[in-house]
């Protein structure tokens, strides 16, 4: 059992979905709101990971994360070091990666709330602020629940843009998935049952436990 | 700024004042949305905003909350002014202290009853707060359901909270958005009577807007007739209905009996001639100069059906024979159409009683007295003109 491995995974996700969430309430909140006339590209933008291979995805993230590149260089001159085959590399992608699984279901949330009820708050005195606390977000939960959950999952499972983007380097980017894999390559087939079977709770008991508290709400329609 | 009154081809009643302590909206834009409406509500009056689908009023009412800021005018109420667009000045929705009551009631659905009712009391301690609550959900007949959330209460119990929600606030002004269209027949008349006795418990302008004519005319102390963003009149209700100013606004407010005559001179007398009937009029005709085609409104309250019988009262006023060319029997009572020998036609309810005894049928020659002062006449209108007025 590689324990580094599941430590590297679980924190991986667990920071992904730390960061990711606000950057997707505010995204999917201003695209269900918005009308501007390239919001379909937008739209498409966020959903591309969705449909790439993570190869493709992650190829290109490695050459952009490159020193000669743009975003490489700026990351090395404002940290003195690179962003390829470190835990921050690692992040960074997917960040990316999860965008559609973090920003759709949040999106389709928000799309539901019916426009006069913030209205409603306004005229009850609630500042926009106010509105977004007490009445917007705990409508939307469920939504951010479930991209919560979406992410970390697909986080924990992701295997071919962290294995372009950051290698396996024990303690650093290897994640249970490709401990997996380098255990299956190496014939360890009871190591990648054990981690499997490990993968395969934490992901259930992840996914069951928040849709488990997300579907506890009185007043949902029924 | 002037109040109605000033304004194009806007028609206000000589009672209504300026709104010093009341709501003042004027309103101009060319579009998206065509707006130019004027008018006024006085503390503890109810406003009816009426006039068919699309002719902007809840966008007025939007205006009104804040919700919507039209390219020109200014709202003003309670000696505070909220919006004026010369000055490019607007308060915001939460300053205004409005109450709003929405078509569909915007209840928020994670928060129970006396939740919703808390939220614009929240510059209150806690425990004050409740008992607020507690006494509006009292008020609008709601106690012990304040545990209850939303989506676990009837259409009519969602509009007492939202109602009480928008009352909590200490609103300065109450604005309803066709409030009753959302609820059965039954509990639209109960909720309309709640309506007009809470009104006599608060003494702020009430504005609201409503398609409904009936409604309009059993709640509102004043009603304004909006057609494309366009506010044609105000007045009482019952001066609208008697005296529509325009062919226009008689339409929208489903009046019949719209004619055209014309002003002649009968042995020194003016009178107003109507194929081949020569009218008394009770007011307006001496001003008018003979050759002058007018259009006229009679309210159908004023057609007198001569009795068989025995003469009937106001039988020597304006008598014309007229050919039944109509019956249709709704309950107790009647809508009788008549054809007048030029080939208008009269319009008028009588009991369908009064129908039996009378022995009206289809083609049968019976006498009607138009009473004078029933005669409402719109200098400046033509009737066919106006015909063409948007309207199918």
């Amino acid at each position: 059992m590689d324990w580094s491995a599941l430590s590297v995974s679980l924190r991986l996700a667990g920071f992904t979905c730390l960061i990711l969430i606000p950057i997707a309430i505010w995204l999917g909140r201003a695209l269900a709101y918005a009308r501007f006339r390239s919001k379909g590209l937008c739209e498409a933008l966020i959903a591309l990971p969705l449909v790439l291979p993570p190869t493709v995805l992650g190829f290109y993230l490695l050459l952009s994360f490159g020193s000669e590149a743009p975003v490489g260089a700026f990351w090395a001159q404002m940290t003195g070091s690179g962003l390829n085959f470190t835990f921050t590399g690692i992040l960074l992608a997917s960040l990316i990666a999860n965008l559609p699984f973090a920003v759709q279901p949040i999106q389709r949330a928000f799309e539901h709330v019916p426009h006069n009820l913030r209205e409603a708050a306004w005229c009850s005195g609630l500042s926009p602020w106010q509105t977004l606390l007490r009445i917007e977000l705990p409508l939307v939960w469920p939504g951010i629940m479930s991209a919560a959950a979406l992410t970390f999952a697909h986080t924990l499972g992701e295997f071919g843009v962290i294995l372009m983007v950051g290698g396996a380097i024990d303690g650093e980017t290897r994640t249970l998935a490709i401990a997996i894999y380098d255990r299956v390559q190496a014939f360890d087939e009871q190591g990648a049952a054990q981690m499997s079977a490990l993968l395969l709770l934490v992901s259930f008991i992840t996914l069951g436990l928040v849709y488990g508290l997300a579907g506890r709400r009185r007043w949902v329609r029924g | 700024m002037g109040w109605p009154g000033a304004g194009g081809g806007y028609v206000a009643d000589s009672s209504i004042v300026g709104p010093a302590a009341g709501l003042g909206v004027a309103v101009n834009q060319t579009g998206p949305i065509p707006l130019d409406a004027e008018f006024v509500c006085q503390p503890g009056e109810l406003l009816a905003l009426v006039g068919p689908s699309g002719s902007g009023k809840t966008t007025l009412l939007r205006t009104i909350a804040g919700l919507y800021r039209p390219q020109g005018g200014r709202v003003e109420c309670a000696g505070d002014v909220w919006f004026d667009a010369e000055r490019k000045h607007s308060l915001s929705p939460q300053r205004r202290q409005v109450g709003i009551v929405f078509q569909d009631y915007a209840l928020f659905p994670h928060l129970t009853a006396a939740q919703n009712i808390q939220l614009p009391l929240r510059h209150l301690p806690q425990l004050e707060r409740r008992e607020q609550a507690e006494q509006w959900l009292a008020k609008v007949r709601l106690d012990g359901l304040g545990k209850r959330y939303p989506n676990a209460l009837s259409g009519g119990q969602r509009q007492r909270v939202a109602l009480a929600r928008a009352l909590a606030r200490d609103p300065k002004v109450l604005l309803l958005d066709e409030p009753f269209s959302a609820v059965d027949q039954v509990t639209r008349r109960r909720l309309q009577r709640e309506l007009a006795l809470l009104r006599q418990q608060i003494d702020i302008p009430i504005v609201l807007v409503t398609h409904d004519l009936e409604e309009a005319a059993a709640l509102a102390d004043q009603i304004c007739v909006l057609h494309n963003g366009e506010s044609l009149q105000q007045a009482a209700p019952e001066a609208l209905f008697r005296r529509p100013a325009s062919p226009l606004i008689a339409r929208l407010l489903d009046r019949h009996n719209l004619f055209e005559g014309v002003v002649v001179d009968v042995e020194g007398h003016q009178r107003l001639q109507w194929g081949e009937a020569y009218l008394e009029v009770a007011e307006g005709l001496a001003n008018l100069s003979p050759g002058e085609t007018v259009a006229w409104y009679l309210p159908p309250s004023d057609i007198v059906l001569h009795r068989r019988d025995r003469p009937s009262q106001g039988e020597r006023e304006n008598p014309l024979a007229a050919t039944v060319e109509e019956l249709v029997v709704l309950g107790g009572i009647t809508s009788v159409s008549l054809r007048v020998n030029h080939g208008d036609m009269l319009r008028f309810d009588i009991a369908t009683h009064a129908a039996r005894r009378n022995q009206l049928t289809s083609g049968a020659v019976v006498n009607v007295s138009l009473l004078a002062a029933g005669i409402h006449l719109m200098p400046g209108h033509r009737v066919r003109a106006d015909a063409h007025d948007k309207r199918k």
